[in-house]
């Protein structure tokens, strides 16, 4: 059983942040990484990326947005509870070495899987511009701590409620057209953010890494749930990846597939509320 | 393989027993398992219609080489318990065995039996023998060697994994069993369906293992969780590996990323170890099919044909390359199929998956084939009809055209050499890899096989291990 030790609600109570007691992960994970959870016998096999990790505690660290009925069962865990299962850690690790001057840029929860990329760039000695975003200032999650991991932090919402009123792709295009040369972009986000951000990026023909999260089963390269388009090649994301070069990856299809099982998510969420309901009545 | 009874057999008048199923029409919606187990009163007939040969072919039939005259001369006796032990001799897992050996192939179809008359359905005995134990009969464990303080690890807990485990915790060594699932049992409890292999037998053998000792990791994928190399720094002093053959092959052609395309891995995944048979009470969803296709035809494009009929579908097809004598599923299955209403296509190759604007597949272009000239395997080649091109209509597709070797452990540790195609290179007749202290079986050597195979693999690397840890390497 993989106990949950510490639990913050890090924006309006849409994403929260986890800390797990999983050693023999925790001596293993690294930056780009991530986990499968299975709260319970009934559950789901969920993926959520390791926003860091703690080998002489034994923990991981995961930070979800609470969006459909597995999400909202995680949230709804306390400290003390456990989740039945967690494996990994899986996928490949982020390629982090020098190669000048990074710019990683994150929407929303994206930010969480960019942290540990933007403090494991910093220290393999790149120059590195961190650009994170948020719809509205309540939503902007780790301002602190992506701030601490970089050079320059930007940030942007976009209502305007807080820093830059505008997008990511916006504030990046500035250091795009700069003096400076960018010589890598990191862009986790959304799936539309990254498709547009690539779009951007290719346009300046600055190489670009995303993070692709389609739906997954096993997470081991046995199932094929997770194929993607990239280079027209299909490639499985749990163990071909998660991360890609940007400029070739098929997003119009990822986002199709990611709409897959619509009907059946917004039923099992349904019928988790009234069980809810029922619970506190 | 016929169940219906013989009219004359030639040393006396009983005839095959048969096994009683659910009928077609209920069972093909229903998870319920199909065959529901013989009588005791029948078992014993069917026993009684055993020669007891001196030089029997059967046993020879059999891959693990079960004493199946000895067995079942206790059966015919009334003797169960006294049956299950010489079963137990050399086959851990007679309750799965029973069910899903090609016996066809393997001791049935070696019986001298079968030569005139019905072999002695000795797959349908045994399963009775185990099913008898596990619902009662015994509560025994077998006598344990005293510790030897060596160490195994046993890396995916499929069949070959349990006949090594189970083997060598016997011989007083320890045995921790690492599986990269959240649950054991590998292809038996992810692939092969609940109405064909009840998972709970499964978990009664897993069970029967711990109880005798052997440790139970899962959740620990090796080459990712932790690697070979590092389980020698643990402390083990040999291991050995048995991932399967768990790849799933795509065929290549436009539109396989379609939504409702699936590998046949994925589809039965879901259905199966993650219970989206029981959505929502259980979390995971499936594409429900009303038309469904089926690309394949062995085993697993069988269970993939059967699982869409009983979570809904109209109609189900099973897309077929080459032609009925070819295809390689158990002859009970495909009789099964055929009964619960399962159309083939045969000669048929699909070209491509068509979708609608949502890109939820919606047809299959096919073409049909021909046979032509006999191939390197002796089979005749299917080749192209050309301007035979018609459409199939489908809300879900299931590729099952094979499995190849995952590549996650074996990438991940240096020097345990791989043939050509990707599998590990172990020795035949001990299972012995190219590292020292590794040994490897089932379907990661051989590629996809047998239950069977699997655990006869699982057999002598068990011998060659505990050889090694009593005498060196
Ligand atoms: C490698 C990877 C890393 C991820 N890291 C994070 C992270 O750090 N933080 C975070 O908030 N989210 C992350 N996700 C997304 C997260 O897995 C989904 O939000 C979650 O599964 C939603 O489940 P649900 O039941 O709450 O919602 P649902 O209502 O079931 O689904 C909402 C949407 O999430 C997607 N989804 C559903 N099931 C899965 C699944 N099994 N695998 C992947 N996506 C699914 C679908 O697009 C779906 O429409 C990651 C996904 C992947 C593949
Ligand atoms: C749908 C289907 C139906 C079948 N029907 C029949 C039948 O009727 N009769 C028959 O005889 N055979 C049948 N087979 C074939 C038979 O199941 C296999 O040949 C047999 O299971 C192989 O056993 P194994 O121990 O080699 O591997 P598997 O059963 O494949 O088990 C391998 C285990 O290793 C785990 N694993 C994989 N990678 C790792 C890793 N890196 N770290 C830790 N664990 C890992 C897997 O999760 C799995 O649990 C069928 C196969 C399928 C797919
Ligand atoms: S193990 Fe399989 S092949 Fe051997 S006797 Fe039993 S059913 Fe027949
Ligand atoms: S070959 Fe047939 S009849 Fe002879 S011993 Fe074996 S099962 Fe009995
Ligand atoms: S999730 Fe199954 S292959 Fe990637």
């Amino acid at each position: 059983m993989y106990e949950i030790l510490n639990k913050e609600v890090l924006a309006q109570g849409t994403v929260v942040l986890n800390e797990i007691s999983a050693p023999r992960i925790a001596g293993k994970a690294k930056p780009g990484q991530f986990v499968i959870l299975k709260a319970n016998e009934t559950g789901e096999r969920v993926p959520l990326t390791m926003a860091d990790s703690d080998p002489k505690r034994g923990t991981i660290t995961i930070i979800y947005q609470v969006v459909g009925k597995s999400t909202h069962m995680f949230a709804d865990m306390p400290v003390g509870a456990s989740y039945q299962d967690v494996i990994g850690p899986l996928g490949k690790a982020t390629h982090l070495e020098k190669v000048g001057r990074v710019a990683c840029v994150g929407g929303g929860t994206g930010v969480a899987v960019l942290h540990p990329i933007t403090r494991g760039m910093k220290e393999a000695g790149n120059e590195v511009i961190a650009i994170i975003g948020a719809r509205n200032k309540d939503l902007l999650i780790l301002e602190d701590k992506m701030r601490a991991a970089s050079h320059v932090l930007k940030v942007c919402t976009d209502d305007g409620s807080y820093g830059h009123h505008g997008f990511v792709t916006d504030v990046l295009k500035g250091y795009l057209t700069g003096p400076e040369k960018v010589d890598l972009v990191v862009g986790i986000g959304p799936v539309p953010m990254m498709k547009f951000l690539t779009k951007l990026t290719k346009e300046y023909g600055v190489k670009t890494m995303v993070s692709l999260n389609p739906i997954m089963v096993d997470g081991t390269g046995m199932c094929g749930c997770c194929r993607v388009t990239v280079g027209g090649k299909t490639q499985f994301a749990c163990v071909d990846g998660p991360e890609f070069d940007g400029h070739t990856v098929d997003f119009d299809e990822l986002t199709q597939r990611l709409a897959a099982y619509r009907e059946d998510e917004a039923k099992s969420w349904a019928r988790y509320k009234e069980e809810c309901a029922c619970r506190t009545r | 393989m016929s169940d219906k009874p013989v009219d004359k057999p030639k040393k006396d008048k009983v005839p095959r027993q048969a096994m009683p199923e659910q009928e077609p029409q209920v069972r093909a919606r229903n998870f319920e398992e199909v065959p529901l187990g013989l009588s005791a009163e029948s078992a014993v007939l069917e026993a009684s219609r055993c020669l007891q040969c001196k030089k029997p072919s059967c046993v020879e039939g059999c891959p693990v080489n079960v004493q199946i005259p000895e067995f079942i001369k206790c059966m015919a006796e009334g003797d169960f318990l006294g049956g299950i032990r010489q079963i137990w001799q050399r086959n851990s897992l007679p309750a799965v065995c029973g069910r899903v050996c090609p016996q066809e192939a393997q001791c049935e179809g070696s019986c001298v039996l079968g030569k005139k008359d019905a072999p002695v359905a000795i797959g349908n005995l045994e399963r009775f023998a185990a099913d008898w134990a596990r619902k009662g009969g015994t509560a025994e464990l077998p006598p344990k060697a005293p510790p030897t303080g060596k160490k195994v690890a046993v890396v995916g807990a499929g069949p070959a994994s349990l006949t090594v485990a189970g083997d060598l915790i016997l011989r007083g060594h320890e045995v921790t069993m690492f599986e990269a699932f959240h649950r054991p049992g590998g292809v038996l409890v992810y692939g092969i369906p609940e109405f064909r292999l009840p998972k709970e037998i499964v978990f009664s053998e897993v069970n029967f293992l711990e109880r005798l000792g052997v440790k139970l990791e899962c959740n620990t994928v090796v080459g990712r969780s932790i690697t070979v190399d590092e389980l020698f720094e643990e402390g083990f002093d040999a291991i050995f590996v048995a991932v399967g053959a768990g790849l799933p092959k795509f065929l290549g052609i436009p539109g396989e990323n379609y939504i409702g395309v699936y590998s046949a891995n994925e589809y039965l995944t879901r259905s199966n170890l993650m219970k989206a048979y029981l959505f929502p009470k259980y979390d995971t969803p499936v594409v429900i099919g009303k038309q469904v296709v089926v690309l394949g035809g062995g085993n697993v494009a069988m269970d993939s044909a059967r699982t869409a009929l009983r979570l809904g579908a109209d109609q189900v097809h099973i897309v077929y390359r080459r032609s009925r004598d070819e295809m390689p599923a158990r002859a009970a299955e495909v009789h099964h199929a055929e009964e619960e209403g399962v159309k083939f296509q045969f000669l048929t190759a699909p070209t491509k998956f068509i979708a609608d604007d949502k890109g939820r597949v919606t047809a299959m272009e096919c073409q049909r084939m021909e046979l032509g000239e006999p191939d390197a395997s002796g089979r005749r080649r299917p080749v192209i009809i050309k301007g035979s091109e018609f459409i199939l209509d489908c809300d879900l597709a299931v590729i099952a055209v094979g499995a190849g070797p995952n590549p996650l452990l074996t990438s991940s540790t240096p020097g345990i050499a791989l043939n050509k195609w990707g599998y590990i290179d172990a020795d035949p007749k001990t299972g012995k890899t190219a590292l020292k202290g590794v040994w490897a079986g089932g379907d990661i050597v051989t590629g996809s096989a047998t239950v069977i195979l699997a655990m006869g693999a699982g057999r002598l690397a068990a011998n060659s291990i505990h050889d090694y840890l009593m005498r060196g390497w």
